[in-house]
């Protein structure tokens, strides 16, 4: 089987997301003073080869602790869809 | 002679000062490419400053498995020394050969310019040849240079006297401006338990020699002079 999986890779909540300020400012200087706590990640989509998916679920996750996310600074969340 | 492999990396481009800079103090320096397996049994590694794989997904992130940062891993491993410079810092972060993560300036703007610095740690490798709480001018050049780590990695880093260099606060003796990244604690370069291993946003080899104005950052190379393989686990002064 294979399956399309999302990763959203954002920055941790306790730490400064200074592109996140700047897109907040820039959105208020815009008119949308509306918009609060923006924050800046990264999103990423991968076709993944596996039995099941649950399995697949479980190498992206590997993927993400090894390369994808760093644990240091950042939080990941997946989305896993028959591909 | 002592051997210092300078490693290249796509992207690398602080290679040739730093090999300048290692072959100023006697040092036999060469080159060996990412690609590379072996470290032809160097006695010091640098990690040069650049871009390494053009800093995709974050800096350092993608370098951390090339071929041969295994051999680094290695030599790490077994007491090595090994200098990380801005990128080079990076990667050690990334491979996790030291605790926390550069993240993007405070500010998001690339920041490059002489910084004034305090050498914190002189125990290291890298920075034996400092008298303690030495004065640095040293020029930095990142985009991401923000020193984060969790809380407990903060203390323990302190508590363990491991932060190398530190930005200085603004004064009258230092009019630049101060810490010019955001960095946790101001810091602008720590190093492992046993003072081998060394990352710094900063840049000495830029700075090591009179041609280019003060060589303040000189002492980083006559430091890893000194160095002789094999003679203990930390061939420094003790405290």
């Amino acid at each position: 089987m294979s399956y399309r999986v999302h990763v959203r890779v954002m920055p941790r909540e306790s730490l400064l997301d200074p592109q996140g300020q700047a897109v907040e400012h820039a959105l208020t200087a815009l008119g949308f003073g509306e918009a609060a706590g923006v924050r800046v990640g990264r999103a990423i989509e991968l076709e993944v080869a596996a039995p099941s998916r649950a399995e697949a679920e479980a190498r992206v996750r590997q993927m993400c602790d090894k390369l994808l996310a760093n644990p240091v600074t950042e939080d990941y969340r997946l989305q896993v869809e028959d591909a | 002679m002592l051997k210092v492999a300078v490693v290249r990396f796509p992207g690398s481009n602080c290679d040739m000062d730093s090999w300048r800079a290692a072959e100023l103090v006697g040092a036999n320096a060469y080159f060996v490419w990412h690609r590379d397996t072996s470290l032809q049994a160097a006695d010091v590694v640098i990690l040069p400053g650049g871009f390494s794989y053009g800093d995709y997904l974050r800096s350092g992130a993608i370098a951390r498995f090339s071929p041969i940062m295994q051999a680094v891993q290695r030599h790490a491993a077994d007491g090595g020394p090994v200098l990380g410079i801005c990128n080079g810092f990076q990667i050690l972060c990334e491979a996790h050969l030291l605790p926390g993560a550069l993240m993007r300036n405070a500010g998001l703007t690339f920041v490059s310019k002489p910084v004034d610095v305090t050498v914190e740690r002189t125990e290291t490798v890298f920075t034996c040849a400092y008298g303690a709480g030495a004065r640095l001018r040293l020029p930095v050049a990142h985009g991401d240079g923000r020193f984060v780590a969790t809380d407990d990695t903060l203390r323990m880093l302190e508590a363990e006297g491991r932060v190398v260099l530190r930005y200085v606060p603004a004064s009258e003796a230092s009019p630049l401006q101060p810490n010019p990244n955001g960095s946790a604690n101001h810091i602008a370069g720590i190093s492992n338990a046993a003072g081998t291993v060394v990352g710094i946003m900063p840049h000495p080899e830029r700075v090591a020699e009179s041609l280019l104005g003060a060589p303040d950052g000189l002492g980083f190379f006559t430091s890893l002079a000194a160095w002789r393989p094999r003679a203990s686990t930390l061939n420094v002064p003790s405290r």
